[in-house]
């Protein structure tokens, strides 16, 4: 059959962000979905074949983009630098290339001094074939997020695709001015096969997805505090809730640290004797803590409102 | 790791203005595609690295039947590979052409 061009139908393809799932998104549509159609501007692009150059020492395939894609464009109008992590590739993990890119865009914020960063986080840590770059760039992004906080730039981290956000990336998350994750999404250091192999399966048992989901997983995060929002998973949820949280988080100084310290001080002294995460639950007062994790998202944050008010001035 | 280089004769120039597309993931059985509005309109070029090594032929026959059925003028395509199968290559040959093709939004 031949159809010719002119036959065609005309109509642009709409995708709606209602639907349009965080998880299964590419690192690419979430991040064209997101922002405000067609406003978005990429620094160092796969045209420009900024390439790992270690990967090819190994044999393995490199990406035109290093997994990860970083800009420009506005959300709602107002303008906002965008770094989005592919976990496809290489588990989202962070080489040299890679790494100096979301340096780069977090320097270019600084010297804003106002433009908030969006980081959509996908990854499993470092890459380890290219280890000590990759440690390096976590410590050079730690520091360059730092800089841009003190110089009056907030930055939001959304987390909510299928390699999470661990290793290093738990690191660079603990420092954004706050965190949007999903049900799908998980914060930690280490992950589950990392603790299993080093602390034995008593400890911690990889294969146990609900073990893995109520420790590391988003509801947890957001009962403890360590996330300020718990979202659906949909394009158009977080992007709403990146654009309240531009708006909600508080600017960044001694004295935003010293609530912070004062925070974890008073989460290690309440919880520290607990051994598992439904044992906080509990101590944060959720009645029916077998219900959790099956709960819809808005059901879900009424609960969690509840028990913890999201707070925005530490994490 | 093995590079393959075909260049093509296509009928017609690809549509569209876009200069620049890409499309697809480098991951196991995945690829992805890069193309680029930067030859004459009836020429075309496939450049692939890829992290199988020994299927020309069969890379051959399926970059042949690509450009016979979309006639990508004027297109240099880059290909990273992560093993992807003959289907999936055409697809994404295929999505890489259309996504070119596409008006901006």
């Amino acid at each position: 059959m031949n159809i010719s061009k002119s036959e065609a139908p005309a109509v642009p393809i709409v995708v709606n962000r209602k639907i349009v799932s965080w998880y299964e998104a590419s690192a690419r549509q979430r991040v064209r979905l997101m922002l405000d159609a067609g406003s978005f501007h990429e620094f160092i692009g796969p045209e420009q074949r900024e390439e790992s150059p270690h990967l090819q020492v190994f044999d393995l395939p490199t990406q035109f983009d290093d997994g990860i894609i970083t800009g420009r464009g506005r959300i709602a109008g107002a303008p906002v630098f965008v770094a989005a992590q592919e976990g496809r590739f290489m588990g989202g993990a962070f080489g040299e290339v890679h790494g100096a890119k979301l340096t780069g865009l977090l320097r270019a914020a600084r010297d804003t001094k106002s433009v908030p960063v969006l980081i959509l986080f996908d990854t499993g840590g470092v890459r380890l074939q290219e280890a000590n770059a990759g440690e390096l760039a976590i410590a050079e992004i730690m520091r360059a997020l730092i800089e841009a906080r003190m110089a009056g730039v907030k930055i939001v981290g959304l987390i909510g695709g299928r390699a999470g956000c661990y290793g290093g990336g738990g690191l660079i998350a603990g420092c954004c001015s706050a965190l949007a994750v999903s049900e799908q999404g998980r914060i930690s250091v280490s992950g589950p096969e990392v603790i299993e192999t080093n602390r034995g399966v008593e400890e911690f048992d990889s294969r146990d997805r609900a073990l893995v989901w109520r420790t590391m997983g988003g509801k947890h995060r957001r009962l403890l505090g360590g996330a300020e929002a718990f979202v659906d998973d949909t394009v158009e949820s977080f992007r709403n809730i990146a654009l309240h949280l531009i708006d909600a988080v508080s600017g960044f100084g001694p004295d935003v640290l010293k609530a912070e310290q004062a925070c974890l001080e008073q989460r290690l002294q309440r919880f520290g004797l607990c051994a598992d995460a439904v044992d906080i639950w509990k101590a944060e007062g959720v009645a029916d803590t077998e219900a959790v994790p099956a709960m819809a998202a808005a059901d879900f944050n009424d609960l969690a409102n509840k028990a913890r008010e999201p707070r925005y001035d530490a994490r | 790791m093995e590079t393959l280089s075909y260049r093509h004769k296509a009928q017609e120039r690809a549509a569209g203005s876009k200069s620049l597309a890409i499309i697809g993931v480098v991951a196991s059985g995945n690829l992805e595609v890069l193309v680029e509005r930067v030859l004459p309109d009836t020429e075309c070029r496939i450049d692939i690295n890829t992290a199988a090594e020994g299927f020309g032929a069969v890379w051959e026959a399926v970059v042949a039947d690509f450009v016979e059925r979309r006639s990508p003028g004027g297109l240099k395509l880059s290909i990273n590979d992560g093993g992807a199968r003959p289907d999936t290559v055409a697809l994404r040959l295929a999505q890489a052409v259309r996504l070119i093709e596409e008006d901006d939004q």
